[in-house]
């Protein structure tokens, strides 16, 4: 009888997650928790100042509080050659600053004592001198021709931009531009953000002396990538280096790079042989840690007076801070920012980019999103609503007439990349219906009557997931893709280990369910291990959406190669050839006599008792998985809000979301993750962003200051779906965790600029705080979010 | 005698300033030596190695170490861990019984309530002390009741869904509640 896939909790079921036993528990094992024998603490001094030469440093108070070991300077990390670092970018950071500090929260320099008060008490006591240096804290500012350098460390660097770089056809496009009855414009900023898990960066490090083996313990999303960093750094081989990620309290791209902070504790603990300990504050994580977007954009659209988009033609300008530290998993310096406009047919588009060096933290992180897709999705859907005003077209029909068809795919994108399977217009209508467009039309308009400012929004996208392949992408030259390791024992319960690394994402729920679906052994049977460089195969780490499209394919890759391997043992218990063997879920049989077949667990105890002559014994493979392209996931956002036109004000009355993620592993933990993106979301439309005042003060540098909802002001949200498989995908899925953050601002945003659409304002930066947007109430001009905000003008 | 960080400072400085305290800890008395400047979270994490509670923000606002004092909800990293001299604290360790879940915990599994984990502790037994004092909360009362938790990963929407059906099932069938209706196994 063949079973049932779901009841095993195979593809489709909304199986309850494995992990959740421990954290319900609180037995989770999270960095902080770990506590070896000899443990040392580290705390780091952290610079006042965005930009500032450092004259000296005195540390000899410090060393004289009880209890301190080490207090660790630049001028000790030059000598080891290790004041600077190499980034994911290509780029280096300094670990601690010896010349100059070049953003406010740059590490200085750290102390290690027996607990973390005394260290920081010790940090208190550190005495340096600072020379203040004017600072940078927007594009624009750095890009003036009188900019002071920045990275007057780099050799040959002689002004502030770290790349400037094109792609697309830029003569079709001028042409495009010039065949236009109507070109529409819109200039916007995305705010600088902070992902914010909850749980700040840590390490502990422990170098045995005894074996010259280096483990660390650390809160990474990558700890593959990481120990290749740590490899270059420490000058030990990879072998001698164990990276062990256990845990994670979230990551949202905030976890990739790599920190002073795992540096400087790998350092003090080869130095003082002992285990270190480092765990950030909030404060630190906040001014320090891998921000995200700050973005501008100088967006234009070229138009048909129907509404049919002839060209796009973008530039924007990145704030990527003092040092260029994101990952950056392509040759392209923007990152994905080129994959806009890939759910339109668009004839040609051309785009500009350039990022520069400022006076802030180090930024451009993928914030739950792949790389610069979210911005590239915001601007896209912003460019769209503002060019279906001018014009006095449905913002819906807008988007219906210029989608990529359902028979259009493969589609090649304006920037060249090849999208597979997609209904983007199904996605739109199932969500217009259930919002109740036209209805809502209706009630906005009678609304408007009594003075009650209604809007609705729309956001459609498409996320390139799923970073590879291995020809385009890699991170410090490493190809990516991904992997999975196999080991069937005697009984059929098996160990599944992956080079992806989960943060909440569920994989240990959602891997054994792929095995379930592959093998037909129950996902019970099945535990998971990740993050331990030791034990797991080589692997890219999660982020970016890429586990399910590129380690969940690993996973169905390796469970086939079992599946192929337990066929022959088949074979061999029935004493019948291969060929006559048929498989169903969990069995093989004869083909000309159904009733005799083995199960897998009986071929996984014959791997190991009674294989055939020349067999090699066993039942564990690994397997790499390449993609052969990215995935694109879609989605249908739609807002309604209302706007208090007293107050500036705005609720959100209804979120629909549509997404077409391809096959849904488990349903129930999609649409955890979809709701968890919508929040972020909300979030970014409504309140939360990180700005600089012109001194280059981090304003938000604790949860006082950067504001992120909770419970009370996120809105509930509607969710829909429809499912299209990837074509090239083992199992057909695409991948979903950060659609919503990227797909969800614009909706926001288009919902309240169409309730004060009358006023004739056609953009307000996010966060649409409540002044900024009664500011374009009052004023009836557009409201720029673009720091830094000017707190001492008199 | 355990000072600040008992795991790798038995023997405190001589200058250092100790307390000794007594705290009953999931209902079990537990005394300790300890700076007066130490913090709660602290002394629950690394002197009784509960480490359930999580520090996340150290400013009262995201609220992951969130345990009950004398059965309301504190913030454990703001308060002193001599401030619990003879009262009473309930962390997530103490929430489940020999065997079995408090119904706030079964809630947040089945209603799929967490994702990394991180924030859960803190919110169930924010959780804990609402339906403590009000066993039959609205919707809005429960997002109130959270509101000084944060979390990133879930959007909060089953966090609420969770509490709800643990308020349900504290009520048991007798109230109405049917407290199983949820449960995917009944017909």
């Amino acid at each position: 009888m063949t079973l049932d896939e779901v009841k095993i909790g195979g593809l489709g079921a909304s199986r309850k997650r494995v992990e959740d036993n421990r954290f319900i528990r609180g037995t989770g094992n999270y960095v902080d928790d770990i506590v070896l024998p000899d443990m040392l603490h580290m705390e780091i001094l952290r610079s006042p100042l965005a930009h500032a030469r450092i004259t000296s440093i005195d540390t000899s108070k410090a060393w004289e509080i009880p209890g301190v070991h080490l207090v660790l300077t630049g001028e000790m990390m030059a000598a080891r050659n290790l004041a600077w670092m190499p980034t994911l970018s290509y780029d280096t950071q300094a670990v601690l600053a010896t010349d100059k500090v070049r953003f406010q929260g740059q590490e200085v320099a750290c102390v290690i004592a027996d607990d973390p008060y005394t260290a920081k008490d010790a940090c208190e006591a550190i005495v340096v001198d600072y020379e203040p240096l004017a600072p940078i804290v927007n594009p624009e500012q750095a890009l003036a021709p009188d900019a002071p350098l920045i990275r007057d460390d780099k050799e040959g660097q002689a002004d502030n931009v770290i790349f400037d770089w094109e792609v697309g056809d830029r003569e079709a496009t001028e042409r495009a531009f010039a065949e236009a009855d109507h070109v529409s414009t819109l200039d916007l900023h995305y705010p600088r953000s902070h992902p914010s898990p909850i749980e700040a960066c840590g390490s502990i490090a422990d170098f045995d002396r005894s074996t010259s083996k280096l483990t660390v313990y650390m809160t990474t999303q990558a700890p593959h990538i990481i120990r290749a960093a740590v490899a270059l750094v420490a000058e030990l081989p990879e072998h001698m280096i164990r990276i062990i990620s256990p845990d994670l309290g979230g990551g949202f791209g905030n976890k990739v790079p790599v920190y002073p902070g795992y540096v400087a504790s790998i350092l003090a603990s080869i130095l003082l042989e002992r285990p270190v300990k480092w765990i950030e504050d909030k404060s630190g994580n906040l001014i320090s840690t891998g921000f995200g977007r700050d973005v501008y954009l100088k967006g234009e659209l070229a138009l048909r007076k129907d509404g049919k988009i002839l060209g796009v033609r973008m530039h924007t300008d990145s704030d990527h801070g003092a040092f260029f530290a994101d990952a950056q998993p392509s040759k392209f310096k923007i990152g994905l920012m080129h994959s806009t406009f890939a759910c339109y047919d668009v004839g040609a588009a051309h785009l500009t980019a350039r990022g520069v060096y400022t006076n802030k933290a180090p930024g451009g992180v993928a914030y739950r999103c792949s790389f610069r897709v979210t911005e590239a999705m915001f601007f896209q859907e912003r460019m769209v609503q503002a060019a279906a005003d001018e014009l006095g077209i449905d913002q819906a029909e807008i988007r219906r007439m210029n989608f990529v068809r359902d028979d259009d795919f493969p589609h090649r994108t304006p920037f060249g990349f090849l999208t597979d399977s997609g209904q983007y217009g199904k996605c739109l209508e199932v969500g217009l219906e259930a919002v109740g467009y036209a209805d809502f039309a209706r009630q906005k308009e009678e609304a408007r009557r009594r003075g009650r400012l209604l809007g609705i929004g729309i956001s459609t996208m498409t996320e390139p997931l799923g970073a590879g392949n291995s020809r385009e992408y890699d991170i410090l030259g490493i190809k990516m893709f991904d992997s999975a390791e196999l080991r069937v024992h005697t009984s059929g319960k098996a160990i599944l280990r992956t080079g992806a690394k989960t943060q909440g994402q569920g994989h240990e729920t959602t891997w054994g369910q792929i095995v379930a679906h592959e093998l037909g052994i129950p996902a019970e049977d099945i535990i998971v291990e990740e993050g331990d460089t030791d034990t797991a195969p080589f692997g890219m780490g999660t982020y970016a959406s890429r586990s399910t499209p590129v380690a969940g394919a690993a996973v169905s890759m390796v469970a086939r190669k079992i599946r192929a391997k337990a066929r022959k043992l088949a074979a061999h218990l029935l004493e019948v050839s291969e060929e006559d063997i048929e498989w169903e879920l969990g069995r093989f049989y004869v083909r000309s006599a159904p009733d005799r077949g083995v199960t897998i667990q009986e071929c996984a105890m014959a791997a190991y008792t009674n294989v055939p002559d020349g067999m090699e014994p066993g039942l564990e493979n690994t397997a790499y998985y390449d993609p052969p392209n990215l995935t694109w996931p879609f989605a249908c956002y739609i807002a309604t809000v209302e706007v208090d036109p007293e107050t500036g004000v705005w609720d959100v009355l209804n979120l629909v979301a549509v997404d077409d993620c391809g096959v849904r592993i488990n349903p129930m933990i999609v649409e955890g993750q979809i709701m968890g993106g919508l929040t972020e979301a909300f979030a970014m439309a409504s309140m939360q962003f990180i700005t600089f005042d012109a001194d280059g003060n981090c304003v938000g540098s604790n949860y006082m200051d950067y504001l992120l909802p909770t419970a009370w002001e996120t809105p509930g949200f509607e969710l829909h779906e429809v499912v299209t498989p990837c074509p090239h995908h083992p199992i057909g899925a695409k991948g979903v965790g950060e659609c919503a953050t990227v797909g969800g601002p614009a909706a926001f945003v288009n919902a309240v600029m169409d309730a004060i659409s009358h006023t004739g304002v056609r953009n307000i930066d996010m966060p649409l705080l409540p002044d900024r947007v009664y500011e374009a109430l009052s004023t009836g001009r557009d409201v720029s979010g673009a720091p830094p905000v000017k707190t001492d003008e008199s | 005698m355990t000072s600040l960080f008992s795991e790798i400072s038995p023997e405190p400085a001589a200058d250092v300033p100790v307390r000794r305290i007594t705290v009953t800890v999931n209902g079990q008395r537990r005394s300790a030596d300890v700076e007066p400047r130490l913090l709660l979270a602290h002394l629950l994490r690394q002197a009784f190695r509960l480490t359930g509670t999580h520090t996340g923000c150290d400013t009262t606002n995201c609220g992951a170490c969130t345990v009950l004092y004398d059965g309301q909800p504190v913030k454990s990293c703001t308060m002193l861990a001599v401030q619990a001299d003879g009262h009473e604290v309930t962390t997530v360790e103490g929430l489940a019984g020999a065997s079995e879940l408090h119904p706030v915990q079964e809630g947040f599994r089945d209603e799929h309530g967490l994702q990394c984990g991180f924030c859960t502790p803190g919110m169930m037994l924010a959780a804990k002390a609402l339906l403590d004092r009000n066993p039959d909360p609205t919707e809005d009362e429960v997002r109130w009741a959270l509101s000084g938790n944060l979390c990133r990963c879930t959007g909060y929407q089953n966090i609420v869904k969770s509490v709800l059906w643990a308020a349900d099932k504290m009520r048991g069938p007798d109230t109405g509640g049917g407290g199983d209706r949820h449960d995917e196994e009944q017909p």
